[in-house]
């Protein structure tokens, strides 16, 4: 890099409950290219970490391998990271996560790090329910090595060198919803009013959330024929609905037309309020989210919004029944059986 | 009638896998353990459930060696499949006890050994009328023919039969009905006890009997792991099994059920490890277990694991490769695999336990030795170490003893620091300082990377930061060969100009081999590894003898390749003694590859 970012802030922005301003949950300046959408993931992230009011220290951010996976080192720079290897950034996850329950876990990964070499880790991570957001920036190309096709590529889409894709595409929000995971949202980077609320409401979701985001290409896949780009994906998304997310129990302040209006209450008392726009969808109905996606699908839409949501998640701890006290803060005498105990074990060996 | 085999024989059992044979033969195996007297089981087994031919081997030794041996002096053979064979391999002038319910076919007769035929069927299916007892209890029968036969002390199989049975106490009698009905058949039609015998002796003190995995999952309890995450693979199965059922018994909250554990069956082996360095990274200790093709899934993760430095336990429970291999066999033959598992400039440390007890004991050390060294730390044992029980001295543990963290900076230590470098070399001994996510709210947090960054853990491709952090790589390579379990030197001072070399499961038959060559007058200085890297002590040893016997389970003298690159050992005086058919290897397979060497027109060839 040959410039540095500039460290200048408005002198008087405003702060969050625990006297941050927003800058504080920024990262080192990003190197990926000038008006990639996954800087604008990024910006949305530190919005909704600085609107929760979480301390950084007490998330941790973790990624794969790609364009998408770098991000993590473009927020939140108080908090630990891990930048794993290609595909398997959920393992690492589900490991750290067991370790300590209490942290915040936020997963970034792409659509070649998720939809083709972490497949396997992906449909695995979302079985289990580990309790953690996954956001898929997603943008039909492997941009690191230069514009290949991924295998979110709408079949019959052109990429930047003219060649068109012959192969049917994976739709990741639909497989995750299939899969039973908890809690499946589907966004556009260029949409952070609908995009920030929806990283809000998957942190607080006690369970797996996900997140695919559309997010162009700017170099490898913005060009006319391509279904990632900009102008179609602008051109093509069909919102659910407009959302709120409200955590633990505030008063909510936008009002909506009664008869389109649908409230899912979290765990913890956190409000998601939904002005529904798609018709005949219920977010708590599986079987309807994945109708409603697979409809628009076929009118060549790309539904966005929260598509499924289940408030009575349970997540990996609660199944296994692990201690509420985080494993990795056990002491010796919590873990440790003791020379007596071996004695025991050692007379029922003889 | 001779009294040299006494307390001095090998039964082998041939059987069909899945009939419930296994209880059976373990009964006569403790009870001869029970007696006092040293004894070792082998399982020869197929991959399959249920159908195949499976052999269980027990070598009885009043001399105490436990390793393999080859002479088969009885075949309890009730495995139609193999019977051929089974007759074959009996030794000249030795047993073969079979089912005589049926008339044994020409073909099986041998005039140069004894025949002991008794009805097992005829007999069960008189006394029982159950099909599924019927079948079971004839392994019991042929056990208290042996009872009769080999002069086994009843009342330690009563004694064995009452643990087994502790609170099922009503299958009691119906075993010991089986027995006598084999006691008695013998008594009336053969001559006992043979001259091939047992003899109560208390050459055992306080010895205990167990497999090598079940003490690598104690270990692990005790060294205080908290998570493990594992894929089925044999025959490492048995270690997170292990680990398991202690955890349950340990770290089960009686009123609330909750877990101070937690354990993951990930979706395979790239998974599990994944999961592991996740885990240590967050500051839990963890580990997984696994064999020759997991291991090589995991080579990718353990490279992340070395270069960023993150603690990582890993048992590899060796069986015969390449590829798929003989999955129910044993082998030492992943050492290069594991040594330097991995694309670029790695290499990893390995512990080398022979024992149960060393297993417990190693697995335990090597969450210290991995938490101190940040890095991968893999237990290399074996099929035959692993899945076998063996005599052993119990297991010891000092509640003194604390757990070794390595250098983790507490958020009291961050708040006296001003600039916080996680790959900063404060202590010049190569190992630096790390954090736990969520320490503290403004120091100590950086970003964990497969990539290659500076000593403040920012990315970089700044040639000599690179270059810097792998030579600090090395020099806490360089302090670890102090720190790895060091090697066994069988005598303070050289005597021989020979010398032998071995590890892991070798020891039982390299330690038999040696008492036979001295009885030679052959004695040679001997050294057992115990870790990698090698410290100078393996050095000198290596150094000071004029040929050193590299005894090692493998086809390409793996070991031999690993002191020849890391100590420039000269290949010339290194002789390799190898065993790679699947099977343990034993004392005269080494004696003749060492007499042929040292003295080629040696009739022990």
């Amino acid at each position: 890099m040959s410039y540095v970012k500039p460290k200048f802030r408005h002198p008087e922005l405003p702060k969050n409950k625990l006297g941050y301003t927003v800058d504080y949950y920024e990262g080192a300046l990003s190197t990926l290219c000038a008006g990639c959408g996954h800087d604008s993931i990024s910006s949305a992230i530190i919005q909704g970490c600085y609107e929760m009011n979480i301390e950084p220290h007490r998330l941790a951010k973790l990624s794969g391998i790609g364009c998408s996976s770098k991000t993590p080192a473009y927020f939140l720079s108080n908090s630990h990271g891990f930048n794993s290897v290609h595909g398997r950034m959920p393992s690492v996850a589900t490991g750290a996560n067991m370790a300590n329950r209490d942290l915040i876990y936020f997963g970034v990964s792409g659509d070649g790090d998720t939809a083709s070499i972490g497949m396997g880790q992906f449909v695995h991570v979302i079985r289990r329910n580990l309790n953690m957001t996954y956001i898929v920036m997603n943008n039909g190309c492997y941009g690191l090595t230069k514009g290949q096709d991924s295998a979110t590529a709408d079949e019959g889409s052109k990429n930047k060198t003219g060649q068109v894709n012959l192969f049917e595409s994976i739709d990741l929000a639909s497989l995750a919803i299939e899969l039973g995971a908890t809690f499946v949202a589907q966004s556009f980077s260029g949409d952070k009013t609908q995009l920030v609320p929806l990283i809000k409401a998957a942190m607080k979701h006690p369970g797996f959330a996900f997140i695919n985001v559309i997010s162009p290409c700017v170099t490898f896949n913005n060009n006319l024929g391509s279904t990632k780009s900009y102008d179609y994906v602008r051109e093509h998304v069909e919102a659910t609905a407009t959302m709120d997310f409200v955590p633990q129990m505030q008063e909510i302040s936008v009002s909506y037309d009664k008869g389109s209006q649908k409230q899912v209450k979290m765990h913890d008392g956190s409000l998601i309020t939904l002005n529904k726009l798609a018709e005949e969808w219920d977010p708590l109905n599986r079987q309807s989210a994945m109708n409603a996606v697979l409809n628009a699908k076929s009118k060549g839409e790309i539904l966005t919004g929260l598509l499924y949501v289940n408030p009575d998640s349970k997540d990996l701890h609660h199944l296994i029944q692990t201690s509420d006290k985080p494993l990795n803060s056990l002491v010796k005498s919590e873990l440790c059986p003791g020379a007596d105990a071996l004695k025991e074990i050692n007379a029922g060996l003889r | 009638m001779s009294n040299t085999k006494v307390n001095d024989f090998v039964v082998r059992f041939a059987n069909v896998n899945g009939t419930g044979s296994a209880s059976a033969n373990f009964l006569f195996t403790k009870a001869i353990f029970r007696m006092g007297i040293p004894v070792t089981p082998k399982n020869i087994f197929p991959s399959n459930i249920q159908g195949l031919p499976t052999w269980y081997e027990v070598r009885v030794s009043e001399k105490g060696y436990l390793g393999r041996r080859e002479g088969i002096d009885m075949m309890v053979a009730v495995n139609p499949q193999s019977m051929l064979n089974d007759v074959k391999a009996v030794k000249s002038g030795g047993y073969f006890l079979y089912d005589s319910s049926k008339k044994l076919h020409d073909q099986y007769i041998r005039e140069d050994i004894h025949y002991i035929g008794i009805p097992l069927m005829t007999l069960c299916n008189e006394a029982y009328t159950d099909a599924r007892q019927r079948q079971l209890f004839k392994n019991i029968v042929y056990v208290g023919a042996l009872i009769a036969l080999l002069d086994i002390e009843f009342k330690e199989v009563e004694g064995l039969l009452a643990d087994q049975f502790q609170g099922k106490e009503k299958l009691i009698p119906s075993n010991i009905k089986a027995l006598q009905l084999g006691i008695d058949y013998i008594h009336k039609n053969f001559k006992y006890p043979l001259d091939i015998r047992v003899e109560r002796r208390n050459l055992l003190k306080d010895a205990i009997m167990m497999e090598g995995n079940a003490a690598c999952g104690l270990g692990a309890v005790y060294a205080g792991a908290t998570f493990a995450a594992w894929y089925p693979i044999t025959p490492s199965t048995s270690v997170v099994e292990g680990f398991a059922e202690y955890a349950a018994e340990f770290r089960t909250d009686k009123i609330t059920g909750k877990k101070n554990v937690a354990i993951v069956q990930a979706e395979d082996e790239l998974a599990a490890i994944g999961m592991v360095i996740g885990a240590n990274w967050n500051g839990a200790r963890s580990f997984t277990a696994t064999s020759g093709p997991g291991l090589s899934l995991m080579n990718e993760f353990l490279g992340l694991a070395y270069f960023a430095e993150i603690p990582t336990v890993l048992v590899d429970v060796q069986r015969t490769g390449p590829s798929t291999g003989m999955p129910t066999r044993t082998q030492q033959s992943d050492i290069l695999e594991a040594a330097y598992a991995s694309h670029g400039d790695t290499k990893h440390v390995l512990v080398f336990p022979s024992t149960p007890k060393e297993c417990f004991e190693l697995v335990a050390d090597s969450f210290d030795l991995a938490e101190q060294l940040q890095t991968p730390v893999i237990v290399m044992i074996d099929l035959d170490l692993g899945m076998n029980d063996h005599v052993t001295p119990p297991l010891v543990w000092d509640d003194k003893r604390e757990y070794k963290r390595g250098k983790v900076l507490s958020a009291a230590d961050l708040e006296k620091i001003e600039k916080f470098g996680r790959y900063l070399d404060v202590d010049n001994d190569g190992i630096t300082y790390r954090t736990i996510p969520g320490t503290h709210a403004s120091k100590g947090s950086f970003f964990t990377r497969g990539t290659s960054r500076d000593e403040y853990a920012a990315y970089t491709e700044d040639s000599a930061a690179y270059q810097r952090n792998m030579d600090r790589l090395i020099k806490k390579w360089n302090t670890a060969k102090d720190m790895v379990p060091a090697p066994q030197v069988y005598n303070q001072k050289n005597n021989s100009e020979n010398g032998i070399l071995f590890f892991g499961t070798s020891q039982y038959a390299a330690e038999e081999a040696m008492d036979i060559l001295k009885q030679e007058g052959i004695a040679m200085d001997a050294i057992r590894l115990r870790g990698f890297p090698f410290n100078k002590t393996v050095e000198d040893f290596v150094k000071s003898h004029k040929k050193v016997f590299v005894i090692e389970q493998n086809r390409d003298a793996q070991m031999k390749s690993l002191l020849m690159i890391e100590l420039q050992a000269d290949p010339n005086k290194l002789i390799s003694v190898l065993n790679y058919d699947g099977m343990p290897i034993t004392a005269d397979n080494i004696l003749k590859q060492i007499t042929k060497n040292l003295s080629p027109s040696s009739k022990l060839n």
